[in-house]
């Protein structure tokens, strides 16, 4: 209801201004060829100066400014390119360096290694030796008393039989004829008491 | 009570008569807001060409982004041969961007609003591109009215019609931009006086249409600087590569 009085209201307006117009209205001012000549001289004026102004000092300064920003943002990407490119080089000697170095700790420590080996070579040699000299003394030593061993052991016996026989009978024994009999035992039974 | 809408368009002297020979060129307040505009856009883009700076200021922005923008437009829509053309339509689309944008302002002049003011300027681009398409390509630039690829039969009638949209031009441009100012502000103020008429009561409706109005205007003033400036790049490729 509110709305309708309101668009009435504006309908209505519309003759109601349109007679306020009609009183003073006298067509279009732009069809008025009064001014014609003056706007058109003070067009001229104003926007020759304009023109003139704009592209002989304000249009080059312009472009200069933009040539010279995009001139200095490529010259600092370039920079920071070669940068880039500096750096690279520098990471891949300083590689280059590591890898040298880790090969060179690497060979010395080799090197190290074989003296070492070579060393304890040489030396567990001299040892072996040495152990093997002796051990064959002491083989020797031992076949020596070995071959001995039976003789004196012989004699041995022959002397305790002699007593022996002596104590028990009270008599002088022969002691070629008890060697004999100490030889002949032996030659059997040597085999069971020296294991050769 | 609410005045003419089209009294806002009255052209009037300002100071003594001007008289040279039988021309009456005195200053008037149409004469007082091209100097504005003008005094105005040379005094924003030498502000902002003023400095050198690569992280531009405000104002350096503006000028700097108004000249690509309109670098842009010219390289696109006439190639690189229009370069030599650059500060002629630049000018062009600022004054008039200027002169819409100040008609905005109450109780100021629109200088566009006047027919005489842009016939003269789209006489004077017509004139141009005459001249340039018939230096760069002799009475080769008649080839503009002979389309390829049509009909022998058609071709009489399409060489004609050709013609005619040729020299139709110079007005449909400027009757365009006058058409759209003059419409827009006597719309604006034909609402304008609405609220007046329906007072406290019934005035809120055509003020709330006058607010957007307001707007609208805003971006036509932009929009018919932009169709100005991209019509006379338009005719300029044109004049200066042959298509047709």
């Amino acid at each position: 209801m509110v709305k309708k009085i309101y668009f009435q209201s504006i309908f209505f307006s519309f003759f109601f201004i349109k007679e306020a117009f009609a009183a003073e209205s006298g067509g279009m001012p732009q069809l008025n060829p009064e001014f014609w000549v003056s706007q058109i001289f003070w067009l001229i004026l104003t926007f020759g100066i304009m023109y003139l102004v704009l592209s002989k000092l304000i249009l080059p300064k312009i472009s200069n400014n933009l040539e010279s920003r995009k001139s200095q943002i490529l010259e600092n990407i370039e920079a920071a390119e070669k940068q880039r490119e500096d750096s690279d080089a520098k990471l891949k000697e300083y590689d280059e360096i590591i890898s040298k170095s880790k090969l060179e700790a690497n060979s010395i420590f080799n090197q190290a290694r074989e003296k070492a080996l070579k060393d304890i070579n040489a030396k567990k040699e001299v040892l072996d030796k040495q152990i093997d000299n002796e051990i064959a003394e002491a083989e020797k030593e031992i076949d020596a008393l070995r071959k001995n061993a039976p003789d004196k052991i012989n004699k041995i016996a022959i002397e305790t039989s002699s007593e022996l026989l002596q104590k028990l009978i009270g008599a002088e024994v022969n002691n070629s004829s008890i060697s004999a009999i100490v030889d002949d035992l032996s030659k059997r039974n040597g085999d069971k008491y020296y294991g050769n | 009570m609410a005045a003419n809408p089209m009294s806002q368009f009255d052209v009037y002297r300002i100071g003594p008569e001007i008289k040279v020979g039988a021309f009456d060129i005195s200053f008037t307040n149409a004469s007082l807001f091209m100097i504005l505009s003008t005094v105005s856009i040379l005094l924003i883009f030498n502000l902002g060409s003023k400095k050198n700076s690569i992280l531009p200021n405000k104002i350096q922005l503006l000028a700097e982004l108004s000249y690509t923008f309109v670098s842009k437009m010219i390289s696109d829509t006439a190639g690189s041969k229009a370069k030599p053309y650059f500060a002629f339509i630049f000018s062009l689309f600022m004054f008039v961007l200027f002169c819409n944008m100040f008609g905005m302002i109450p109780y100021t002049f629109t200088v566009t609003s006047h027919i005489i003011v842009t016939f003269v300027l789209a006489a004077f681009i017509f004139i141009g591109v005459t001249v340039i398409g018939f230096i760069k390509h002799g009475f080769g630039y008649l080839k503009l009215f002979v389309p390829s690829g049509v009909p022998a039969v058609l071709l009489p009638l399409i060489v004609v019609i050709e013609i005619i949209s040729y020299l139709s031009r110079p007005i449909s441009l400027s009757v365009r931009l006058f058409a759209n100012m003059m419409a827009g502000h006597t719309m604006m103020k034909v609402f304008g006086g609405f609220v007046i008429s329906l007072g406290i009561v019934g005035g809120w409706l055509p003020l709330s249409f006058s607010v957007a109005l307001t707007g609208l205007e805003i971006l036509v003033a932009f929009l018919q600087a932009y169709v100005f400036a991209i019509l006379t790049c338009i005719y300029l490729n044109d004049a200066l590569n042959l298509h047709h």
